[in-house]
Parts: structure tokens; sequence; C-alpha cells
């Protein structure tokens, strides 16, 4: 995996609350077996007509929204399915950080798995970004900040295990592997208690 | 006068007992524990990319004997395409039937595939077949895996990459959550089920209530349920956002299990009651926050808008919000108006089925209530049972013969129109009635219109063409709508 350290860019804003996996990706896309492509398929039921043609107020097919890598959404993002087939769209897509108040826990863990910055910020900063569509942005991952245009820098919460993986790019099935030995100790125990 | 060796041992949650067995490694404030997995449920959805992982990577399977695997989600209902007759409908959806039989037997993974008759939805399966047991840790890729708590274990759903970790090495490094207790005292009324219960506790804390939590579910109410209805409980804490939710298991879990295939047999049976008994909450262990309910004051419930918090008792109005831009755009999508009420409005679908309320209680619900009667012209009706051996033990008792005869449509196994992606669709704008746990924007389909509630609340929709109180068809009363 990559190493990540800051991003620079202007925000796409989805304001409504509660945004959940079946939005994000809905399920008819998820009969794949690999991870590619799932791009095109974001947030599809508000993104194309039912003949498949763009709708054009939809925020993601406007031309401001080219470019963009940081999505700010209403409180509650990502809850519902577990499919990591929603950050594996939103990355596809070419976001890499998203920014709300309250993220659900499946989907930021599988966020941080694939590089995708699950940012939990405070009210006053949220409700600028909603206000402030398009705005220039600058997270830090090291010193984990999100800096606005107005020069108010909020801090943001990111477990340290996982922050340490994204910064120096490290997988983290790598680090449960060298736990190998620690594991075949705990099962010689465990397995002679549990497996009849 | 007290020694130090006299000091009660720290009181614990059962939450914290499990856990704490399960710890490889502890964790530190710099890295997270790793937590021991008991149990790996796979099914085809979201294991194909973990499998290629693996095979990119050289690895084995560490524990195929701590993994199972099913088919559900993609999966066809109509018995033709099941059993091979004729091929499967959704072409996608067949090559992942393909994908997971290769993957496991490439890995050694024993599978319940297509033609099994212990296939089904992963979270009837694994209760039903003595897999799911008390105090075992059970993840799967699937945010519905908190089901499996109702046996006392602590269950989560994890994500593609996590059912990789797991296949690898048979451990998530995980983040210890918070505890929330949820006190349900009293008793439940008669006509209102445990969906009604769990859809008024989510109703009560909200949809992300629960987020970072771990929820125990106590008290005299909890305890007087079966374990399907346990199950059904736990089946949506992750409708509050809680990953997991657990109930401690007594004589009614120990009785369900008892002579199922992996319930541990003979002498190793006495022993694993034994362990199982201690796996309770202590007297005095303090939970993060806990939330009391009072059963007596559940009604039947049903939802009304776009996520199951957007919830009310039947006989209720649908709310107003006024300034709530999520709530207004919810009803523009369900099609109601703050202040009308819910009782009496056409229903064209009812889907009876899913992991939350897809069992042989349920069914038996179901059937109780419409044997002898007719569906309202213009309702089209799924029953869809939760698995195989659901679906035939409700067929050798008759239940089948009394959907079909009020003229609904009996079905394979599978989640069907939980989440329509094997084409068994609700079309756009009609109105459903679904026993399942998700009323998303297009679960059911694009532009379906899903109404959460009981099996009974079902039926009675399905019996009047419109959202009836189950209550008076309970009472034996001719279902009618006003
Ligand atoms: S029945 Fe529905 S909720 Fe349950 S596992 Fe299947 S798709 Fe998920």
């Amino acid at each position: 995996m990559q190493a990540i350290r800051t991003i620079e860019s202007r925000t796409v804003v989805l304001p409504s609350t509660n945004i959940d996996t079946d939005q994000i990706l809905p399920a008819r896309f998820l009969t794949t077996t690999t991870k590619e492509g799932l791009g095109r398929h974001l947030f599809a039921d508000w993104r194309y007509q039912a003949d498949g043609s763009p709708k054009q107020d939809f925020i993601l097919n406007r031309p401001e929204a080219a470019g963009c890598e940081v999505l700010v959404a209403g409180r509650n993002f990502g809850c519902g399915s577990s499919r990591e087939h929603a950050p594996w769209g939103l990355l596809d897509a070419g976001f890499r950080a998203i920014i709300s108040t309250e993220i659900a826990d499946i989907f930021r863990n599988n966020s941080l798995k694939n590089g995708l910055l699950p940012i939990v910020v405070d009210e006053a900063a949220h409700a600028w970004l909603l206000h402030n569509p398009g705005a220039s942005v600058r997270i830090d991952l090291d010193a984990c900040t999100l800096t606005l245009p107005t020069g108010v820098v909020a801090s943001f919460p990111i477990e340290g295990f996982a922050r340490y993986c994204l910064l120096n790019g490290i997988d983290e099935l790598g680090y449960l592997l060298q736990q190998a030995d620690a594991i075949s100790r705990f099962e010689q125990t465990y397995d002679r208690i549990h497996i009849a | 006068m007290n020694s130090p060796t006299d000091v009660a041992p720290q009181a614990k949650t059962l939450f914290e007992k499990v856990w704490e067995q399960h710890q490889v490694v502890a964790e530190t404030p710099d890295t997270p524990a790793v937590l021991y997995v008991d149990l790996h449920l796979v099914h085809e959805v979201t294991s194909p990319q973990a499998f290629s992982l693996l095979r990119s990577k050289g690895l084995k399977l560490r524990r195929t004997d701590r993994t199972l695997a099913t088919m559900d989600h993609s999966t066809p209902t109509d018995p033709d395409e099941v059993f091979g007759r004729v091929p499967i409908k959704v072409e996608s959806a067949a090559l992942q039937v393909k994908e997971l039989e290769r993957n496991c037997r490439e890995f050694g993974v024993e599978l319940f595939g297509l033609s099994s008759k212990h296939r089904g939805i992963v979270h009837v399966i694994g209760p039903e077949l003595g897999a799911t047991q008390p105090g075992k840790t059970i993840v799967c890729g699937d945010s519905h895996t908190a089901t499996h708590g109702a046996f006392g274990a602590l269950a989560f759903g994890i994500g593609t990459t996590e059912v990789g970790h797991v296949l690898a090495t048979q451990c998530l490094l995980q983040r210890r959550p918070r505890t929330l207790a949820i006190e349900v005292s009293g008793r439940l009324s008669e006509g209102v089920t445990a969906k009604d219960l769990i859809l008024a506790i989510i109703g009560q804390i909200g949809v992300s209530g629960g987020t970072g939590h771990v929820i125990e579910y106590r008290g005299s109410a909890i305890e007087a349920l079966s374990m399907d209805e346990r199950m059904t409980i736990c089946n949506m804490s992750i409708e509050a956002g809680a990953r997991a939710g657990m109930i401690a298991p007594d004589d009614t879990t120990f009785a369900y299990l008892k002579g199922r295939r992996f319930a541990p047999q003979g002498a190793a049976w006495e022993q694993a009651v034994a362990r199982w008994r201690a796996l309770r909450t202590d007297p005095g262990a303090v939970f993060d926050r806990v939330v009391h309910i009072d059963a007596g004051e559940v009604q039947p419930m049903i939802t009304y808008g776009t996520h199951p918090g957007m919830v009310v008792p039947i006989g209720a109005t649908v709310p107003d919000r006024p300034g709530d831009a999520a709530h207004v755009k919810s009803l523009a999508y369900m099609g109601l108006h703050a202040g009308e009420p819910l009782i009496g409005r056409p229903v064209q679908v009812v889907f009876i089925g899913s992991c939350t309320n897809g069992r042989l209680s349920d069914l038996k619900l179901a059937a109780r209530l419409i044997e002898g009667r007719k569906l309202a012209s213009g309702v089209r009706m799924l029953v869809v049972p939760g698995s195989q051996q659901v679906k035939h033990e409700a067929e050798a008792i008759g239940l089948a013969k009394i959907f079909t005869d009020a003229g609904a449509q009996w079905r394979e196994s599978g989640c069907s129109m939980c989440l329509g992606m094997n084409g068994d669709l609700v079309a756009k704008g009609e109105y459903a009635v679904s026993t399942s746990n998700r009323n998303f924007e297009g679960r059911q389909g694009a532009g379906a219109r899903t109404l959460l509630a009981s099996p009974a609340t079902a039926v009675a929709a399905a019996l009047t063409g419109k959202i009836t109180d189950p209550r008076r068809l309970l009472a034996g009363a001719q279902p009618t709508a006003h």
C-alpha cells in the first residue's frame, strides 16, 4: 500500500445524514469478483437515470466535482452493510478522504484498510464545510489536522496503529502474519479446552 | 478482615469475559489487540477478493476446521435455477457461485453449496447447525453477523480485507469497543413480537446510538424470549450502529443447541455447558452506558422512512420534523406526508424472510394468521425460508401449502428480496411490507418503498392490501383495515 501523509483538494459535498453503503454502492453491483471498476457504480441510484444517462443536477456529475479527492458528508456516513465495495468504489472514483461528524464503524475500518481516510471533525468545522462546497482543504495525517481555507485548523482522531500503517505504507496483514508464533502458542492452550 | 486473596475478582461483563478469552496479544496504546476467531463464516459476495489476496501472496488458509461457507446473497430462489434445471438468470451471480465453489475446493473449506440441504442464509444456518455457540468469537463478511450474539457469542461483521486476515491468520486486529446495556423490563404484550421490540429500541437510541459499542440485551423481557426471538433482536444491533449485540446464554440456549450437528456431544457437552454457565455479566460489573426499555409499552412497530430509526407504533401518524432536510427527502422518496396515518395505506408487495425473520417460528406465526384466508387482490407475497432446513421443516408440517393456498409464492431459501441481488425485486414506487432489516432507498429495488415490520404485520398487510394492525388478526377478528 502507498504511504499517505497529506491530501490537498477541493471538496465535494453530500449533505444528507445517514448515507448508507447501499446508496454508496447498490447491491446489484456486488456480483463482482474483483475490486476494479466500482467507481462507475458509485452512488448509482442518485447519479444515473433509469436509462443509465447521468442526472445533470447530481453533484458528482457536475464539472466542479472533477478531480476532487475529498468528500464531505452528513452525519453517520457509511452506515449499514459491511460491503467493502463502498470504499473501493470511492477510491476508484478518485476520493481519498471522507469528512463527517460521525462515520459508521465497519465502513471506517474498511476505509482505513484501503487507504481512504475517514475524518471525523467537530460540528463547527463540519458546518462550515457543508456551507462552502468546493473549498480547498488540507489534510495532514501526521499531525491529524484538517486546515480550512479560512485558516481554521480542526484536529481529528484516528486510531494510532492504522495511522502508523498509513503513514508508512504498511499492510496490516504483514503485521498479523508476524504474530504467527503467538497465535500458535495461543492455539495450543485454547484448542485443548475448546475442541473436544 | 480482608487479606488480598479474599478480594473478589473484578466484576466483568459478558462481553469482557469473551473478549479476554480471545486475546492472543492484548492491546496497547500503540497497537490493537490480536483477537482470535473461533468461527469464520464465508459467503459468495464478500469473499472472492479475499481468496484472491491469499492466492496472490501464496498464503494458506490457517484453520479450515474453523471456517464454513455457504451461498445466500446472490443465489436464486427459483427451484429450477437452484437445482440446475435452468441456468441462473443473473449471470454475474452465477459466476460468483462458481468462484466460491472453486475457492472452497482449492483452500479446503467445507461448503454448503447450492444443492446442499444445509444451505441457507449464513446467519440462519450457523445456529441451526450448532456451529454458533456461547462464548465464541464469530465473524463473517456481513454486518448482520451480530445475529449469533443471541447465543452469548461475540459476533460481528467485517470487510473483505479482514476476511482475508482471518483466512490467513485466524485473527483480527481490533480495538476494544465500549459496552452498552439495554435493560428490557416487563413482558411483551399479546400481538407484539421481538421484531417490534428491536424496532422500538432502534427508534429510541437512533441509527448511530450504538456506534462504537457492543450491546448486551438483558432483563426479564429478554430472558423470556425463545432463541429465534433473541436472534431477531441481536440481528438488528447493526441497525443501531453497534457491530455486535449479545445475550447471556441460559437453559433456553443450551436446550436449543443440544444434539445439533456441530454442538459438543457426550461428556464434552456437559463440560461445555459448565463453561457456558459462567458467561454472564457479574453483579456489579459496569457498562459504559445503560438504556432502559419497558417491554410492556412496546406496540407493533412499522417504519415509514429510509432508515430503521424512522419507525413508529403502527397506529401513529407520519412524524413531522420541520427544518430536517433528510426527513423531508426521505418522506418524498416514500411518497408519504407528515401527519397522515399509516394504517390503511395500500401495499403491493409483502416479503416474509431474511436473517431477521426467516426462521421456522416466524413462518409458523405467519402461517397461523394466513391459514384459510386469501391475499387481497393486487398483493404479491413472497415467502422465502431462511434456510433449506427451515424450508423442509415448513413443508413437512404443512406451512408451505398454507401459504400457496392463500396465493403467496413459496421459494427456495436465500436473502432474496431483502437486498434484491438475485432478481427478487420490488418495483419502483411500490410499497412493500417486509420482515427484513433495512429500508434504505433502493434496498429492495430502485425506487422501492420498504416498510419494515414483524411477520404478523406483514401478513395483516397481505390479507387486507393495506397497512393493518396485526392485533386485529390475532384477536381472531376478520381483518379489515379500518
Ligand atoms: S437476509 Fe438480508 S440482511 Fe440478512 S444476510 Fe441476507 S442480505 Fe444480509
